[in-house]
């Protein structure tokens, strides 16, 4: 029998330890090209934690990787490793886009469920070709996701220089939304109820990515919906068994999970940006990825690990400009070693915990 | 008491545990050289950890090992093979596409080249057929030979390793009674040559029919050693579980009533053309219980599948109640439940249950569509269905009880019964029976024997497709035997043996054979 860890160990202290791990090695490459490592930590902390400013970019990127990483945790409990977040965020943009320029809203409330309802049909849209291609004809989803990121890309690229942009502008993207169709920025939600707090991009779509991780939860663990996915993901003979028809577990799955990661729109094109800019994903649909590994597919572990990649996004950006030596690249570098040792290398720490509690529980 | 030189194997307060379970506890085994040792137990007994240690997989916490009466330590299973140990798994260790020739050289060649090798091989493979009845075509390709004759392939690696010592894990599995029989003459040949060998199994018949001492092993710990020839089947079965055993099914004889379902012609083809069934056809009545015999793999899981819904049929009909199946689909499986056709299947670990899920989340496993079950906003009712999952622990006695266990955590039996409760407490017209005791312990094969009969008694029908004889013949009212996808014959339960059975698994109907 395989031994079991105890609960707080499996979801605490094994992240922890490899988060630790995963410090002390990019330390090593802060000390390789001849940096302070305690001063980096001492700024990067500072940066993202230590003002409301750096909170609120740090939340800000974090609500960002809430919703591309409950699309890739959903999709994980179906078995289905839906690398297409990117992609499907880019298409999510577009609905969001068109819902704001096509209807001169009078008030972002109204506008607001229009807009969740483009990002998630746009978003769902661009999941459910591979989830279908995936049911019906066996074509495996980690290639066509992939594929459709470079399909998506090329799309938006051809909207936006062809059909969107503005007449006469250079710049490939739309034109503003009227601010009718802006979400509340968090520090006019909270300069209204007296609290200030610095200007930041980190506006309403962090509670609604909150209320997407708890409507995730509800989901898998409530539904009977998601009681059959999760059944379907630990074994599909069985599902079969039980009536539980793969081929629309897959589809279902693949279009939650791209309305989903299309749901990061709202964050980055309707709360901040407020038009629709080339390439505005940036590779949050990959971190999504790493989100979700981390947090375990779980939303409560999404929102946790979300937080830490904002941190080490804004602590980053903080970092690069107070040591120069410290580039851009190098920041990534750090962020990479991150989702080593939390995703590919969590068994290395896992196996040595595991003895360590069966001695404690022999002796 | 045997002195140490005539022992060939002698192990010393063995222990070994993984994490809090102690696997064997204190374990001492003495087996003597050129004997047929039989090792039983139920299922976590320790057998297969023992025999891990002493294989070189696992390193035992404390205790010694004696081979010939030295003392040794296996730290791999290449130590073993040079301690002259050699192993035959439950599940062959072969390359399917290589030939026995090549398969048995793999790992024991003598240089960079393999034509030597091979040509030595031959050599030796012709000499051991001779001596043993081994005979296999060394040319032919492993994937292509029968199961019995792929054991046997494993048995001359074994051999052309030199070794002195076989061990056997649960061999006749997989075999008819009539390979079984010349796996054991096999066997034989092998004691008379001096060798030893170790056979671990849970069928009592074949510890009485083939060794000459029984090791009992329960809960981790050597119960006792017995001579076979001075004991009982009974007297094993009670060591092995620790109280008296029936080992017989009481059951009145069966007083079938309506035909509840009919199969026609059932043929099956599978992707890769390989006719599955052919033009299978029976009846099953209510109130009676129809074992489907057969060595594993000649159609009885497909016929099973097709039943419950899973698998499309290429032709025929299957009317329940009168009512035409439909046969066309693999998504069909709660149609068959919603009708009231059961299903426990043969694998209960890949289909019957979700392994990682708690028990009360697979105690409505494929009934989590009903209507009492649902809650508000397509939500699953949870306190229903844990009311109804400890109703199921109570009444099928599942231990321990606790609906919120992860039910990869039950042993085998239980989670059967995990099964057995959830398709039975439903109360299916019909119900399909796959293996119901396939890695169940003795003490739940007793328990789930009574409630299959008392399922019958209340005027069910019952198909049981059981690959144990034992079983088929202790349960059956009327047996189905099944060869290469069609029906070799048919009998009356109380009118045939297990020669007769045995004939019809490997094709041949000696009744038509004399008619004809």
């Amino acid at each position: 029998m395989k031994p079991a860890l105890p609960r707080w160990a499996d979801l605490v202290l094994i992240p922890a330890l490899n988060l630790i791990l995963a410090f002390l090695a990019a330390g090593l490459v802060v000390v390789f090209i001849g940096e302070d490592p305690v001063r980096a930590v001492r700024i990067l902390i500072q940066g993202s934690l230590g003002s409301s400013y750096g909170i609120g970019y740090t939340l800000y990127f974090a609500t960002t990787f809430v919703f591309t990483g409950l699309a890739v945790a959903i999709a994980f409990h179906a078995s289905l490793f839906n690398i297409g977040g990117e992609g499907q965020a880019a298409l999510g943009g577009l609905g969001v886009a068109l819902v704001c320029l096509l209807v001169p809203w009078p008030h972002w409330t109204l506008a607001l469920p229009v807009a969740i309802l483009g990002a998630a049909l746009f978003g769902g849209a661009w999941a459910f070709i591979p989830g279908y291609l995936q049911a019906k004809r066996g074509s495996h989803i980690v290639i066509t996701t992939i594929m459709f990121n470079f399909i998506g890309s090329a799309l938006i690229v051809y909207l936006l220089v062809n059909v969107l942009k503005v007449p006469g502008s250079m710049a490939p993207e739309t034109a503003n939304f009227a601010p009718g169709a802006f979400l509340p920025f968090m520090h006019e939600i909270l300069g209204a109820v007296g609290i200030p707090m610095s200007r930041t991009p980190m506006n309403l779509s962090s509670l609604l990515a909150v209320i997407a991780a708890f409507l995730t939860w509800v989901l898998l663990w409530r539904t009977r919906l998601g009681y059959e996915i999760r059944a379907f993901g630990f074994s599909e003979p069985a599902a079969i068994y039980a009536g539980i028809d793969p081929v629309r577990i897959t589809i279902v799955v693949m279009v939650m999970s791209g309305a989903m990661a299309g749901m990061m729109a709202l964050n980055v094109v309707m709360g901040f940006q407020h038009r629709l800019v080339l390439d505005y994903v940036g590779g949050a649909g990959f971190v999504g990825i790493a989100v979700a590994l981390m947090g375990r597919s779980h939303p409560v572990g999404v929102i946790l690990a979300s937080i830490l990649f904002g941190i080490l996004y804004q602590g980053g950006a903080e970092l690069a400009f107070e040591m120069p030596a410290i580039t851009r690249e190098m920041i990534v570098v750090i962020q990479a070693l991150v989702i080593l040792f939390t995703g590919a290398l969590e068994n290395m720490v896992r196996g040595p915990v595991e003895r360590a509690f069966l001695r404690r529980r022999t002796a | 008491m045997a002195s140490p030189a005539d022992l060939a194997i002698e192990l010393v307060g063995i222990s070994k545990s993984f994490g809090a379970v102690q696997a064997n506890k204190d374990i001492d085994l003495a087996v003597r050289r050129g004997t047929i040792h039989g090792i039983v137990g139920e299922n976590g007994a320790g057998k297969s950890t023992l025999m891990s240690i002493l294989y070189g997989f696992y390193q035992a916490d404390a205790g010694a090992i004696r081979i010939g009466g030295q003392s040794t330590t296996i730290p791999d299973s290449q130590a073993a093979i040079r301690a002259g140990i050699g192993m035959v798994h439950q599940h062959f260790m072969l390359v399917e596409p290589f030939t026995v020739l090549e398969n048995v050289v793999l790992g024991a060649e003598d240089g960079a080249l393999l034509r030597p090798s091979l040509a030595k091989a031959r050599a030796e493979l012709t000499r051991l057929a001779r001596e043993y009845e081994l005979e296999v075509d060394p040319e032919a390709v492993v994937g292509e030979l029968s199961v019995g004759l792929q054991q046997r392939v494993e048995i001359l690696k074994a051999l052309y390793r030199q070794a002195d010592i076989l061990i056997l894990d649960e061999p006749t599995g997989v075999l008819t009674p009539s390979e079984a029989d010349h796996l054991f003459r096999i066997l034989g040949f092998l004691r008379e040559q001096g060798k030893t060998v170790i056979l671990i199994t849970h069928k009592l018949r074949e510890i009485m029919a083939i060794t000459d001492e029984v090791s009992v092993m329960r809960r981790g710990e050597m119960v006792r050693t017995l001579v076979t020839a001075q004991t009982s089947p009974s007297e094993i079965a009670e060591a092995m579980v620790g109280r008296r055993v029936l080992l017989r099914v009481e059951k009145r004889p069966a007083r079938p009533g309506a035909t509840l379902l009919e199969v026609e012609n059932l043929s099956l083809t599978d992707e890769k053309g390989v006719k599955r069934l052919k033009s299978v056809g029976f009846d099953v009545r209510a109130g009676e219980i129809l074992g489907i015999a057969g060595v594993a793999g000649n159609g009885q899981s497909e016929l099973l599948e097709v039943l419950a819904g899973y698998a499309p049929a290429t032709s025929g009909a299957v009317r329940y109640k009168g009512q035409p199946l439909d046969l066309g689909s693999r998504t069909n499986a709660d149609d068959r439940r919603d009708a009231g056709i059961g299903h426990v299947p043969e694998d209960r670990h890949r289909r019957g249950l979700v392994m990682p899920f708690a028990e009360w989340e697979n105690s409505c496993f494929g009934y989590h569509r009903e209507a009492r079950l649902q809650g508000p906003m397509a939500m699953l009712n949870r306190d229903a269905i844990r009311a109804l999952a400890r109703i199921g622990i109570e009444k099928f006695d599942v231990r321990p009880p606790s609906c919120d266990l992860k039910t990869a955590n039950f042993s085998g039996g239980n989670q059967q019964k995990i099964v057995l409760a959830r398709e039975i407490e439903r109360d299916p017209d019909v119900l399909l029976i796959g293996q119901p005791t396939r890695g169940v312990d003795i003490g739940a094969i007793e328990f789930i024997h009574q409630q299959i009969v008392a399922l019958r008694d209340r005027g069910k029908a019952i198909i049981l497709v059981s690959v144990e004889l034992d079983e088929i013949q202790a349960l059956s009212d009327r047996i189905l035997v099944m060869f290469d996808g069609a029906v070799a014959g048919q009998r009356d339960a109380s009118a045939t043996n297990e020669r007769d059975l045995g004939l019809l698994m490997a094709g041949i109907d000696p009744f038509a054979w004399g008619a004809a």
